[in-house]
């Protein structure tokens, strides 16, 4: 072992210092500080994944490692969830060529987290056991109830796997240098491991250990950039509008008019409160307590991580943007200007050697690509989740089905998620996929978000209501996406779109309000009346948390 | 949860106490991050150049990014605001009310 570890050691050192002397470290061949660093990393969660297999014995540890994480480590979890390799390289990306665009954005993706706080994680803990299903379904019809949260959960999921695994596999061909199909089955072989043997236990520490490593890489990039202006931001940004233009210090045009603002806003806020995987990291904690302590950790750390990026995309116009050392100059030579190699996403990565050098650069995109280990990872265990609990042992088997029989399900349904991920991750590698994750997150603010939260709240929610309305959520969004100007034009060509909004959740997200009001309140059944009687029992339940699901014995 | 459960909850000052005040709360606190993400996005969508407006004449650091800063901590605040209150005072009314159905 010894041996091994010193030859890898000393070939890496042979090619960092052969790099030095013919200085083309951005040549895309193989990176060794990369991969040795790639290797520890997937040795280490490997070895996560052989101790939470024996430590994952029922349906319970599997789906929410026992519900014994405690509030600190969870809200860690939830940031390395929450933490994408698309918002890490894709913010700090934005803010590398727009500027002050990019802090817009990010600041959207953090206020959902006060809202998730304040309405959803307690009743949410109190009132579930493995998925969110759980609590909408709570004193509803479960067949249709579980279904269409299914259906939402599941959907999200995939989409959201699919942006996730096609940016991963071209990540992984640009800083590795292995091929596509490759890079794709590696991380949909890897991520079925984690999930199958390991369950959410294993899940949760490869999130926390990539949060913890995504975190100290990112700092490290923004205090070396910081030293280099004596820690003073005007320096900072002085010498960056010197570069670039006087404009990247103010709002551009990523806020148009104010429709798109409030819809943009409304797709991340409730789309974020949605997202199963998510909700579903609410159950692994022991109670109401630690749930809303998590939310307090996990928005701080990924508040903490959004100032970051703003000073690493900043970092990069003043030490990557004009530096020749990452010129793109084939591009350059069609298109003019001063394009980076792989494009604008990679200006953190290119950042990453400018202040650290090859062992660095090797490190981050190590850091990277346990990102999206960690990120594809909850989504599958989220998505098979639904898949065995809700509609294999709630919907088919009404819930006569004992605890191994559904985890065995789980796996099985994992496997799956795997090879649907694997297969849509090469069918979309040329696709254009900008549309997804606005998909997902419109899916998750129109369907799952209004369902949850009213089944929490409303008294007169009906199981008509949440079906008819949550569907014509979903349809409204899945179709206004379709119209609108990424699919339509982009994607599908046309002239101009039919609607002309990108993000449409403002729309369908009032459109399932509306819905699902207008069907409960009708809804004069005896089931209905069944069902509003049964509010009281639940919302003493949710704002109490008598009965509600403890922790494991073990 | 048994009807007589629910009767002696609903009905026990601790529990109307805890909804009230945390119903409250919690709308509070909500109305806060929402005026102030939804002035944030709004000034940007009906007068970009405002947030644009240099600190000083003689800096090109602009009011926004101070105030696209105060918003992140802003928000980590107010859960810091919710956390404390409920880890005390609520859950203090929440295990009133478990102890006394203790036996029901």
């Amino acid at each position: 072992m010894q041996r091994v570890l010193t030859f890898l050691i000393l070939s890496a050192l042979t090619l960092f210092a052969s790099d030095v002397i013919t200085g083309e470290v951005q040549k895309q061949g193989l990176n060794m500080s990369a991969i040795v660093m790639f290797f520890i990393f997937v040795g280490a969660t490997l070895g996560i994944t052989y101790w939470a297999a024996k430590r994952t014995k029922s349906a319970k540890d599997f789906y929410t490692a026992g519900g014994g994480i405690t509030g600190f480590q969870n809200g860690m979890a939830i940031a390395g969830d929450y933490m994408s390799a698309a918002s890490f390289l894709g913010i700090s990306g934005l803010v590398y060529s727009k500027g002050y665009d990019g802090l817009i954005y990010s600041i959207g993706f953090l206020v959902g987290w006060p809202i998730i706080l304040f309405m959803i994680a307690e009743p949410l803990r109190n009132l579930g056991k493995y998925t969110f299903a759980d609590v909408a379904s709570y004193r509803l019809r479960q067949g249709p109830i579980r279904t269409l949260a299914a259906f939402g959960s599941i959907t999200t999921v995939i989409l959201y796997l699919i942006a996730q695994i096609v940016g991963s596999g071209k990540l992984i061909q640009l800083l590795f240098g292995l091929q596509y199909e490759v890079a794709v089955i590696l991380v949909g072989v890897l991520m079925v491991l984690y999930v199958t043997f390991g369950g959410m236990l294993a899940t949760t520490w490869v999130q926390i250990v990539k949060a913890f490593l995504l975190l100290a890489g990112a700092t490290f990039m923004a205090i070396a950039v910081m030293a280099h202006y004596d820690f003073s931001f005007g320096k900072l940004f002085a010498t960056a509008t010197e570069l670039k233009d006087i404009s990247i210090m103010s709002p551009g045009k990523l806020v148009s008019d104010p429709i798109s603002a409030i819809s943009l806003a409304v797709a991340l806020m409730f789309g974020t409160a949605g997202l199963p995987h998510i909700l579903m990291r609410f159950f692994t904690v022991s109670d109401a307590k630690e749930a809303r302590k998590s939310v307090f950790y996990a928005t701080g750390f990924i508040g903490y991580f959004y100032i970051l990026t703003f000073i690493i995309g900043f970092g990069a116009i003043v030490m990557v943007f004009k530096n020749p050392q990452y010129l793109d100059m084939a591009k350059q030579a069609i298109e003019g200007g001063s394009p980076i190699l792989g494009g604008n996403d990679m200006a953190a990565i290119h950042l990453s050697h400018a202040v650290g050098g090859d062992f660095f650069l090797g490190f981050i995109s190590a850091v990277a690509f346990a990102t999206i280990l960690a990120v594809v990872s909850g989504l599958t265990l989220a998505g098979a989740s639904a898949i065995s609990h809700d509609l294999y042992a709630s919907v088919w088997k009404k819930g006569q089905v004992d605890g191994l029989k559904e985890m065995q399900v789980s796996k099985m349904a994992t496997v799956g998620l795997g090879i649907i991920a694997i297969i849509m991750g090469i069918a979309f590698e040329k696709q254009n996929i900008a549309f997804v994750v606005g998909l997902a997150f419109a899916i998750a603010a129109s369907a799952n978000f209004p369902i949850l939260f009213l089944s929490m709240y409303w008294r007169k929610l009906t199981t008509r209501g949440a079906v008819i309305g949550g569907t014509i959520g979903l349809a409204t969004a899945v179709i206004l996406v379709i119209l609108g100007p990424t699919v339509w034009v982009d994607l599908l060509k046309n002239a101009s779109p039919i609607f002309p909004y990108k993000y449409p959740a403002l729309f369908s997200v009032i459109a399932a309000f509306v819905g699902i009001y207008i069907f409960s309140v009708t809804d004069n059944s005896e089931g209905a009346k069944a069902e509003r009687e049964a509010f009281e029992a639940q919302f003493i339940r949710s704002q109490t948390g008598i009965g509600a699901e403890g922790a494991s014995e073990h | 949860m048994r009807k007589e459960l629910v009767e002696k909850i609903k009905n026990d000052p601790n529990y109307i106490e805890l909804v009230t005040k945390r119903t409250a709360f919690s709308i509070k606190l909500t109305i806060a991050i929402l005026v102030v993400y939804f002035a944030f996005i709004l000034t940007i969508a009906f007068d970009p150049t405002l947030l644009g407006t240099p600190m000083s004449s003689d800096s090109v650091t602009t009011i926004g990014i101070p105030i696209g800063m105060a918003v992140i901590v802003f928000a980590f605040i107010l859960t810091g605001i919710y956390t404390r209150r409920a880890n005390t005072e609520f859950d203090d009314l929440s295990n009133k009310i478990k102890k006394s159905v203790k036996d029901l």
